[in-house]
């Protein structure tokens, strides 16, 4: 069955408190290579049949309204993908 | 760190001289909550406390470690995982597994750190209600051979606090029935399964009964008047944590039950 | 880590703002008025610098400057007498007060309100809440040791109460309990009237030795003064002066203002950072930073020290590397400190950072010039008098009058109102009306929100939710502890604003003292809605003065508070809610009092008489009555019931003890009964013919100085002899039946404790899962 995957990122102004620790973490353990570290959260939404437009923009608002917090995440990305 | 930054004096406890020779370490990371808690318990008990911070290289000459609560690394990433390597935690596994079996106590964060770092099988994830909880809760003693729960009875039920966020113990099938084949399930929820724990399982310990680790807070139920709630005040529930620390004791200065 | 190079921004200098005295500034897009902006322009004899419009806008909004409430504020520190100085350490206008404890041991707390965040985005709001009261205690050079959170929320069964309800409580647990800190208690009012306002008020409480007393203030010339902590962002820019200063109005979301996104473990570690400086004595000064960020930090730390402050603004570790000036003054992001440090003090300061991972910069340091200069690159943006800043805002003498409704509100008496037919007088009738009571909304238990907060780290909590104070040990030696409790009636103070500010007091100092501790000190929370109303105005100002005149009556002094204005939607404001914290003394925590009965046997006693007073009860508010008089004020009364009850918690005299307030003598019967399971059998025949009332009203009056005590047999005739002493009226009620598993009260139908329990304890549950 076809899934769509949202994901969901804080907002690149506000502080990502996981993200932080997370960066902080890395060093540690030589990985040395990476300067940020931003976490997000993906969404997969299982559909019963075909993706019809209907179906993803109806997605495509549930990831608005309710999956994310538009006050400090966004959506960046809705997309099907085939099971 | 010299010390650990308390609140006052420590408590005054009646010497026990055999005990207080037996010195327990008791870790904190940044974001440990429950470090001064855990080592006022040790001192109840009649212990020596000896603060050891994550970054320390050598454990000292410690006889026994806690891993006390809290939210080491603000569990960011997932509970444990980040505090997992910490220099000290290296050498806390290797004396864990080590000949000598040091013994090790993880509560609550402590646990999810022991299980992060497979000291002990299965993990934690959310409450099954996904919220916080915070309650007196009852366990039931399974196994009083390890070296925390010489001092109980087995099937023996206490009372202790209960606080946390992700304390649903999980495993495959196998390994719990491995951990129940080998009397290796420590302590189980009665009356309540608080967090969607399976079999309701509380704590759990390694296959030598050195490691234990539980979700409870055993540290928070040592002293009369501080601990969960009792009908009968004094003497009643306030103080059925402070057996932990007593095993360990017992066991160091070599009174092996 | 980041390594970006500094932007280059069109800098609008000192030099450049002389020149160019006729350049635009967006003064009233940051809420300022003309004749603020006229009183920047003669304070700087000149235009401001975009970076001086910044500051100023931010520190004289209403947040930071109480420009409406500061006229009214003086009562506090004037109406003080020598009793109420006598244990003041440190009084109001530093970041918190500070009240000797004895034995070396001093004590500093304070509440304020996180109100407009909290309902943007409630989980943040509120935990943001918590973390800015946390950093005022540690900035007094203490450590915290609990916490307490006062909400109101709408109607219970409006679905935006439930976004506000899961968010704040999400938000207080998720933040509060991974510092480290017991949650010991608080408040869950709901009421349409703070439907589109929640309150959610913070409070916390920290210990110290006296010579660990810090102050905000930058002296000693060549001093260094550092900025540590999480890094500056874009958080809540003009939150303090926007989002406070005028309502929320929905229509403008371009008004809705960056959210500040806290980071519990950031503080965590701030925390036991700053009590490490602390002990090695490593800083002379300390500010946290809150509302109005580096400016308020700079501008108070410089005006209460010897000198001036030169600070190179470029130094400021960004999280956003595309901050301008103005934004870098303004920002809110949580979780920073500032502080002042000897040079010679320097290296160990680095130590303790590195110690904790704490990063950190060194600004600049304290001069001798008087002024507060700014540097950008090195050159001039802001060149101020850090007094005119900090300290010399506007202050509005604002109009206020008693409103015309005003009378017709007092004159609309419930008893005998339509709401009043029908009320409650067969047995059968009692008992359903009951148990409706303590399941009601704010009757009801409230553990469905207390048990999402940690109450047992730190090992110290003596006693928390549900009984009357939150008591802490401080001194594990002596046993030296705090009690804290928390109260306001919003429904009472908008019926009469003067007597309900002191009856919020009066609650607040009976529960501390029902505990058995001793009274010591007051914080006020001002919720109000919008100065500029007339009819707010004067609920503002005969609060503080039924407030100031009622602490000095009760001997007690007000260290510290916050006032929160503008709580209204469009012109309807929130009942007038000025939320009260008492702070009293137990010399050992072990004498603590708790609010259940538990031994069979044991006599049951009402302390206090009771009249008719079912004006603005909960009952009334039960049958959607709002109207008449609330209930006297006896403060003499009051002090004398809370002497017996802390004579009789120290000499053990009592063994249960639990204050009557909102749902009167049945609320507190039942309330004592649940809290350890255990019954009683009660007769209300002597007081109802002592105070010539029924037995609805013995039951729901809502009667002060009141309360009900659990005293052992064998200290009856002791307890009773100091009651007669003292003149104060005592009547045997019942005894405690541990047995029986019900409330048995005489012309009531029997309750029994398990259907109590599950209608008291269901209510929160049924609303939010």
């Amino acid at each position: 069955m076809p899934r769509i995957v949202v994901d969901v990122m804080p907002k690149p102004e506000i502080l990502d408190p996981q993200g932080k620790a997370i960066v902080g973490a890395l060093p540690r353990l030589g990985f040395t290579s990476f300067s940020s570290v931003r976490q997000g959260k993906r969404f997969e939404l299982t559909v019963d049949g075909e993706v019809t437009e209907e179906i993803l923009a109806q997605a495509r608002d549930a990831a608005a309204t309710l999956l994310s917090n538009p006050v400090i995440e966004d959506v960046v990305n809705v997309e099907v993908v085939e099971a | 760190m010299t010390e650990l930054p308390l609140i006052g004096e420590a408590v005054a406890v009646a010497a026990v001289p055999r005990l207080a020779g037996a010195r327990i370490g008791v870790v904190t990371f940044p974001g440990t909550l429950d470090d001064r808690d855990a080592a006022r318990a040790v001192r109840l008990a009649g212990g020596t406390a000896v603060p050891l911070w994550h970054a320390d290289t050598a454990l000292g000459d410690v006889d026994a470690v806690v891993i006390p609560g809290g939210f080491s690394y603000g569990d960011y990433l997932r509970a444990g995982a980040i505090a997992r390597f910490a220099p000290l935690m290296s050498k806390i596994i290797d004396a864990a597994n080590s000949d000598a079996k040091l013994p090790v106590l993880g509560i609550c964060n402590g646990f999810q750190i022991l299980t992060e770092s497979h000291l002990l099988p299965g993990s934690m994830i959310k409450n099954d209600h996904l919220k916080f909880l915070c309650r007196d809760q009852v366990l039931r003693v399974e196994n009083s051979n390890t070296a925390w729960t010489l001092d109980y009875q087995a099937g023996q039920e206490i009372t202790v606090p209960l606080k946390n966020q992700d304390g649903q113990y999980l495993a495959d099938e196998k390994t719990l029935d491995a951990l129940e084949a080998e009397n290796r399930v420590v302590f189980r929820y009665v009356g309540f399964n608080p967090n969607g724990s399976r079999r309701d399982i509380a704590g759990i310990s390694n296959a030598a009964g050195n490691v234990v680790g539980l979700m409870p807070h055993p540290e928070h139920a040592v002293e009369t008047g501080f601990g969960p709630e009792s009908l009968d005040g004094i003497g009643g529930a306030d103080t059925d944590g402070l057996g932990f620390f007593t095993s360990v004791l017992t066991k160091i200065v070599g009174g092996d039950k | 880590m980041s390594t970006e190079t500094t932007k280059k921004f069109n800098i609008d200098t000192v030099a450049n703002a002389e020149k160019t005295p006729d350049t635009e500034l967006p003064w009233a897009g940051l809420g300022l008025k003309q004749n603020e902006f006229d009183d920047i322009l003669k304070v700087l004899g000149r235009r401001p610098t975009g970076a001086e419009l910044a500051m100023y806008s931010v520190m004289w909004s209403e947040h930071c400057s109480y420009k409406s409430s500061k006229n009214h504020l003086r009562q506090f520190g004037e109406k003080v007498t020598p009793e109420m100085k006598k244990d003041m350490l440190v009084g109001i206008g530093e970041n918190a007060g500070v009240t000797n404890l004895g034995d070396g041991w001093a004590v500093t707390f304070k509440i304020e309100s996180h109100n407009s965040p909290s309902f943007v985005e409630p989980y943040q709001g509120a935990a943001t809440g918590i973390g800015g009261i946390v950093r005022d205690i540690i900035s007094m050079g203490a450590r915290p040791v609990a916490v307490m959170d006062p909400l109101r929320f709408g109607a219970i069964d409006h679905p935006d109460t439930a976004r506000v309800m899961h968010g704040a409580v999400a938000g207080i647990g998720g933040y509060g309990n991974s510092l480290g800190l017991p949650n010991i208690g608080g408040e869950m009012v709901f009421d349409a009237v703070y439907q589109g306002n929640p309150l959610v008020n913070a409070l916390a409480v920290g210990v110290m030795r006296h010579e660990d007393i810090r102050l905000a203030n930058a002296s000693g010339k060549g001093n260094k003064v550092v900025l540590f902590g999480a890094r500056t962002g874009g958080d809540g820019i003009g939150g303090a002066s926007v989002l406070a200063s005028e309502s929320f109005d929905d229509t403008k979301p371009s008004k809705r203002p960056a959210v500040q996104v806290g980071d519990p473990f950031a503080e965590k570690v701030l925390i036991e950072c700053c009590l490490e400086l602390f002990k090695g004595s490593l800083v002379e000064g300390i500010q946290d930073l809150g509302a109005a960020g580096i400016s308020c930090a700079t501008s108070e730390l410089a005006s209460n020290g010897d000198g001036g402050m030169a600070v190179e603004l470029t130094s400021v570790l960004l999280r956003d590397p595309t901050l301008t000036p103005g934004e870098i003054l303004m920002s809110e992001s949580q979780e920073r400190m500032m502080a002042v440090v000897t040079p010679e003090n320097v290296a160990a300061f680095e130590a303790v950072m590195d110690k904790w991972a704490v990063e950190y910069a060194w600004l600049g340091e304290v001069t001798d010039s008087g002024r507060l200069i700014i540097t950008w690159e090195g050159e001039v943006i802001v060149d101020v008098d850090p007094r005119t800043v900090a300290h010399d805002g506007p202050v509005y003498d604002r109009p206020f009058a008693r409103p015309d409704w005003q009378d017709a509100v007092q004159a609309d008496l419930f008893t005998g109102s339509v709401q009043d037919a029908g009320r409650p007088a067969a047995p059968a009738q009692l008992a359903a009306a009951v148990t409706e009571l303590v399941a009601s909304p704010n009757m009801c238990s409230k553990a469905w929100i207390t048990n999402q907060y940690d109450r047992y780290v730190g090992g110290n909590t003596a006693m928390a939710f549900p009984d009357d104070a939150g008591v802490v040990r401080v001194d594990e030696e002596s046993g030296l502890g705090v009690a804290l409790a928390t109260d306001a009636n919003g429904r009472y103070t908008y019926l009469d604003p003067y007597h309900g500010a002191q009856l919020a007091l009066a609650e607040a100092y009976r529960n501390v003292a029902t505990s058995g501790a001793v009274p010591m000190a007051v914080s006020d929370c001002l919720n109000f809605g919008s100065p500029e109303d007339p009819d707010v105005m004067w609920q503002l100002a005969e609060a503080i003065r039924g407030l100031s005149d009622a602490c000095m009556v009760l001997g007690i002094p007000v260290t510290g508070g916050n006032v929160s204005l503008y709580n209204q939607t469009g012109t309807t404001p929130i009942h007038p809610s000025p939320v009260v914290a008492v702070l009293g003394k137990l010399d050992d925590v072990a004498r603590r009092t708790p609010s259940g009965w538990r031994e069979d046997g044991q006599a049951i006693y009402l302390l206090g008489t009771t009249a008719v007073e079912l004006d603005g009860s909960e009952w009334a508010n039960m049958r959607g009555h709002l109207g008449g008089l609330p209930p006297k004020v006896d403060l003499d009364a009051e002090r004398a019931l809370g002497e017996i009850l802390i004579n009789a918690s120290r000499d053990g005299m009592v063994d249960s003890a639990h204050d009557l307030s909102e749902g009167g003598l049945a609320a507190a019967l039942v309330e004592s009964s649940l809290r350890y399971g255990v019954g009683a059998r009660i007769a209300l025949q002597d007081v109802m013919d002592r105070d010539g009332v029924d037995l609805f009203t013995a039951l729901f009056s809502e009667t002060q100085g009141r309360a009900v005590v659990g005293v052992p047999r064998s200290e009856e005739v002791r307890f009773t002899d100091m009651c007669t002493a003292r003149g104060f009226a005592h009547t045997r009620i019942g005894v405690v039946d541990a047995d029986s598993g019900t409330l048995a009260i005489n012309g009531v139908d029997e309750l029994a404790l398990d259907a109590l329990r599950e209608a008291h304890e269901g209510t929160l549950p049924k609303y939010f899962g």
